[in-house]
């Protein structure tokens, strides 16, 4: 893999959450590369670490949570015009608070929340909130700023731009404030675009059209997105590369046709049944698969392979005692299973 | 929104109406009136008063008219000729009585108010971003017995404080020589002098509740997604809490503000009457103890005014600052 290419590096990334009830290890050894203009999906069952995961790489970890280890290397492209930065930064080492890594938030990397209903402030107008973005990260005066601002809304397709940038949140519909919510992650031209479910709360023709949006935009602006989902169609129709996660960890990585078609890890498989396909065995009428048990207690994960109790291919006495190594199986195909030993 | 102020403006007219019969009522309700207590006040201390005295005055006063009579009097005095009776006790016109009263009321409290303000928004903002610390733990303890103190008990602490440790006195606004004394520079700079105690005890009772009020809405806003998105732009985190979160979480307060236009008068009375301060709220409470009815009328129908003029405020401003609950049209 040559440098040049390579946008994100994270590496053995540990995120721990101190509560008095205990240490939950939300991110436990994450291993993950994005490159340049390239979309990874990030799958698995809620509460697995996938939100967890982008707020640790924009450091924005909620209290009581704290990266405790890793690396998270954010290469830039050499010209850059911030000489505060250098060609390699590692977003772990910075004070979360520091002018640093706010220069990287929102300008190089930014994010596009799960709720559009409730991630805009409810008594600022949509314009309000953009410009601020814009003000904040080039050397703009307020006018340019709202004329970025409204030349934003029209690229991500919203209706009437220069009217809507003066509306609250509350006059949009969701697919609206979502669009805005994209046009101010896009107004700074980021390097990477953290997409954390962005159409779980919308319904389905409002979401193919943002699908549609996202895609566009990609195209057009050439960034990297991470691309966090619980819903493999999505993932289907939008990555290049895909990581499974499983309680904090990495369990499959692959290109997205792998995935699909050879997946290795036992969860990745159960995880590909349990979704219904069309055309497929529809004389055997047969059950959907479901992945029995449900998500271990977080303040105890199992130990060895923490799939291990909902497995169906374990095996005793070695699961349950060791955890198993990630074994790259072919080119860009890893998993972390004992099987593939 | 200009047609929906007008519209609650005139719906203020009826409200006003029933409001002023009804305090009218109130003050008629108790057995006898201002010249039985008189009467009776006299011949405690050993006066007698003739028949004929007696009935003079109930002339004066228009006493012995039926009660709707009394009433129309009453209203139509206030409305056309801005007369709002005579104070049988104090032998005056009420409105030369209440209206310097006023002035010193609305002044002291409003100076008040946003010396709490001043003093709770920031903490209350510090105790919910540092939640759980030990700063937040001890301005917890500190703001709970503040809720807990009643402000008379604070006054008597306070001037006992201030007599014995400053060598300051703290009865009243003036100093005796300025009391009766017309208005001047040198009186206003008297006035000064004096007014740091009551508004400081009048300011700190409030303060606590509005310490733990500022806290705990802030703590509902701090975990919302849109501070995140803010946190997520790169704004500086001092910053986007105060014009985020704090901007919601501030809203109780614009909307109580109207309600603290009534308080301004009858408020802080037990506070007044420990500080014997030149203010309404004594003046009310004697005058209703004494039936004395025209000027407790008055009180009566100021206050309630002040409320439906407060929540008018109120809700105006909360339009203003809460786009969510402006009103279209």
């Amino acid at each position: 893999m040559e440098n040049n290419h390579l946008l994100l590096e994270v590496k053995n990334l540990k995120t721990h959450f101190f509560l008095d009830e205990g240490t939950v290890r939300a991110l436990d050894g994450v291993d993950f590369v994005i490159k340049r203009g390239q979309t990874l999906g990030v799958v698995g069952e809620s509460g697995c670490g996938k939100s967890v995961t982008a707020r640790s790489i924009l450091r924005i970890v909620p209290q009581p949570g704290r990266i405790v280890d890793g690396e998270i290397m954010l290469y830039l492209p050499a010209q850059s015009n911030h000489s505060t930065l250098t060609n390699v930064v590692n977003l772990t080492r910075l004070n979360p608070r520091g002018t640093q890594i706010r220069s990287i938030r929102g300008c190089r990397i930014a994010l596009v929340p799960q709720e559009p209903m409730t991630s805009l402030s409810p008594v600022h107008t949509l314009g309000n909130q953009i410009v601020e973005a814009i003000v904040l990260h080039q050397e703009v005066s307020q006018a340019e700023a709202r004329e970025k601002a409204i030349y934003m809304l029209d690229l991500v397709g919203m209706p009437q731009p220069s009217r809507t940038i003066d509306r609250y949140p509350h006059e949009l519909s969701g697919g609206m404030r979502q669009r805005g919510m994209i046009a101010m992650a896009l107004s700074c031209h980021p390097s990477l675009l953290i997409a954390d479910e962005p159409t779980t709360a919308l319904d389905v023709t409002t979401e193919a059209q943002i699908l549609k949006l996202m895609q566009r935009l990609q195209q057009e602006l050439g960034m990297a997105i991470m691309f966090i989902t619980h819903n493999l169609g999505v993932v289907a129709r939008m990555t290049e590369h895909v990581i499974v996660m499983y309680m904090g960890k990495v369990v499959e990585e692959a290109d997205v046709d792998t995935i699909f078609h050879n997946p290795k890890h036992p969860y990745t498989q159960a995880l590909l049944k349990s979704i219904p396909r069309l055309g497929q065995r529809t004389r055997e009428r047969r059950r959907l698969e479901s992945i029995s048990g449900s998500v271990p207690d977080p303040y105890s994960i199992p130990k060895g392979c923490s799939f291990h109790p909902r497995c169906s291919q374990r095996i005793v006495g070695l699961c349950d005692q060791e955890e198993p190594p990630n074994i790259e199986i072919g080119p860009g195909h890893k998993t972390r299973c004992v099987l593939y030993r | 929104m200009f047609g929906y102020i007008i519209r609650r403006v005139l719906l203020m007219i009826p409200t006003l109406i029933v409001i002023s019969i009804i305090s009218f009522v109130i003050i008629q309700l108790p057995p006898g009136d201002y010249l039985t207590s008189y009467a009776a006040q006299l011949s405690a201390q050993g006066d007698t008063i003739d028949a004929q005295g007696l009935k003079a005055l109930e002339e004066r006063y228009g006493l012995g008219q039926p009660i709707h009579v009394q009433y129309f009097k009453w209203v139509s005095g206030i409305i056309l000729r801005g007369d709002w009776g005579q104070s049988m006790e104090w032998q005056k016109p009420v409105k030369d009585l209440i209206w310097e009263r006023l002035a010193l009321t609305i002044l002291l409290s409003s100076v008040a108010i946003l010396v709490s303000w001043f003093i709770a928004i920031p903490v209350g903002v510090y105790s919910a971003t540092h939640q759980y610390s030990i700063p937040d733990y001890v301005l917890s303890v500190i703001s709970f017995v503040g809720v807990g103190t009643p402000g008379f008990l604070l006054a008597l602490i306070v001037m006992y404080l201030a007599m014995s440790q400053l060598n300051q006195s703290v009865g009243g606004l003036f100093s005796s020589e300025f009391l009766l004394a017309p208005w001047s520079l040198a009186k206003v700079v008297d006035m000064l002098k004096h007014l740091w105690i009551p508004v400081l005890i009048i300011a700190l009772e409030s303060t606590a509740g509005s310490i733990r009020t500022t806290r705990a809405n802030l703590l509902d806003e701090l975990n919302k997604p849109y501070v995140e998105t803010a946190r997520a732009k790169g704004l500086e985190e001092g910053k986007l809490i105060w014009k985020y979160p704090v901007r919601v979480a501030l809203n109780p307060f614009f909307s109580t503000v109207g309600w603290s236009l009534a308080s301004l008068i009858s408020g802080q009375t037990l506070i007044a009457v420990v500080l014997s301060l030149q203010t309404t709220g004594p003046m009310m409470l004697r005058a209703l103890m004494s039936q004395d009815m025209y000027l407790a009328g008055s009180f009566l129908l100021l206050l309630s005014s002040l409320t439906v003029i407060g929540t008018l405020v109120s809700d105006i401003i909360l339009a203003w600052v809460d786009p969510r609950i402006r009103l279209r049209g």
